[in-house]
């Protein structure tokens, strides 16, 4: 099977610096990935890669099997939707998916229109609102029938119901062309329903990657009272640790289950798994090398 | 047909919801045998929920025996969870909708309701092991 997205030590560096670094994944085929992070963390720099719309300073990076950069026709196969949906305010509705229906090799109409049923084909761009432009943005994508669909920051002005409406087209489309996608977004909230694929990134670097139900699996919470940490039976990795007074709590990746029965185990729900592995405290910082040690391999 | 509802904040698994209403539909007895569940679609267009995890809950279904996929048609209910309890529903129902009245007339809110309710079941299961 051919990963939809693949890359190898992949870097971008602006004059300001490294917006994403050393960044190696693979986005199987009809996965729905969530990419996630905080902004600024290099998710809009990871797409524009994928779209060739820039060229890495380092590594490489692979879409559908083939190079973006240098193999354009790949991009023929790929539907990008940039951040705040970009599309030509003076164009009337009809207008827009008219010169998307010439300027594609393969344009699928039926599906395109079927999913606007709510639009007339009269209005103007510049008059819808936001949640009915990110909608006909999402349709000129859909109409490709792309095998790589990536949106960036598709709920960033849309309100809860445009948000849900959105939601609905896309995996509705989904369904239809079954396409793989990637919604990058810094809301976690937004992505939690849908995705079965996470790749969090931070400060350009992936710091989280896989199967969300593995992921899920994998990790607990563990609370307990304050103890200086040794090895604990069932914990593979402790990935963050916070301590109040007499009581701790750690988030931890857990090889088996922990019998140990002065810990209380929980389940974590995404959102929290990703908080965690953003935390500062997570990020490397001068501190004792046994102390270190443990941190990070438990 | 059967709708799904999602609780978000459950904490349980998408699938899984999925999965538990088509179970519990199959005990009350209202999904019965050649019933069609809703397609693929379907589901996802009204939950906005992704395809693949609609199709892994019908998957699981299948492998249970609970379901049977037929390619282009759908997929339909091949076995009952219900069984030759179901004639006592009714009557059982009866009661447990006085039993509710009296609860709620001495003043007991849902939760207190609940917790007395599976409290009871819990103590019960275990007697019927012991």
């Amino acid at each position: 099977m051919t990963a939809a997205v693949e890359t190898r030590a992949l870097g971008k560096r602006f004059r300001r610096g490294w917006a994403v670094r050393d960044c190696t994944l693979t986005i199987p085929e009809h996965a729905i990935v969530g990419l996630a992070g905080p902004n600024g963390a290099g998710k809009s720099t990871l797409l524009s890669l994928a779209v060739a719309l820039l060229a890495p300073t380092e590594g490489t990076i692979s879409v559908l099997g083939r190079d973006p950069w240098r193999d354009p026709d790949t991009l023929g196969e790929v539907g990008y939707v940039a951040q705040d949906a970009p599309l030509y305010r003076s164009f009337t509705v009809g207008e827009t998916l008219d010169f998307a229906r010439k300027t594609n090799a393969h344009w699928d109409s039926s599906l395109a229109t079927g999913s606007l049923a709510r639009l007339s084909s009269n209005s103007r761009v510049s008059a819808l609102s936001a949640g009915e432009r990110a909608r006909l943005a999402l349709a000129v994508a859909l109409g490709k029938r792309p095998r790589l669909l990536l949106l960036d920051e598709p709920f960033a002005r849309l309100d809860p119901k445009a948000g849900r409406e959105f939601l609905q087209m896309l995996m509705d489309g989904v369904a239809d062309i079954g396409a793989t996608v990637v919604v990058a977004s810094h809301v976690v909230a937004d992505i939690e329903r849908i995705a079965d694929h996470i790749v969090l990134l931070s400060d350009g670097r992936v710091r989280l990657e896989g199967n969300v139900e593995e992921l899920l699996a994998s990790h607990r919470l563990l609370t307990g009272g304050s103890r200086p940490l040794g090895r604990i039976g069932g914990v593979s990795e402790i990935v963050r640790e916070r301590s109040s007074g007499r009581q701790m709590t750690l988030l931890a990746r857990l090889s088996a289950p922990v019998a140990d029965p002065t810990w209380s185990v929980d389940e974590i729900g995404l959102e929290e798994l990703l908080l965690g592995y953003m935390a500062p405290e997570r990020l490397p910082k001068p501190a004792p090398q046994e102390r270190r040690r443990l941190q990070w391999h438990g | 047909m059967i709708e799904f509802h999602l609780d978000s904040r459950s904490g349980v698994a998408t699938y899984l919801q999925i999965v538990q209403q088509v179970k519990e539909a199959l005990r009350l007895g209202v999904l019965d045998l050649g019933d069609q569940l809703p397609t693929v679609r379907e589901v996802v267009a009204d939950l906005a929920i992704n395809p693949n995890t609609v199709a892994k809950a019908y998957r699981d279904l299948e492998r249970e025996g609970l379901v049977v996929a037929r390619p282009g048609r759908g997929t339909f209910i091949a076995d009952t969870l219900a069984a030759p309890s179901l004639q006592h529903h009714e009557a059982l129902r009866r009661e447990l909708e006085r039993w509710l009245a009296a609860a709620m007339q001495a003043g007991l809110d849902e939760d207190s309701i609940r917790a007395l309710i599976s409290n009871t079941l819990r103590e019960a299961l275990v007697r019927r092991v012991a």
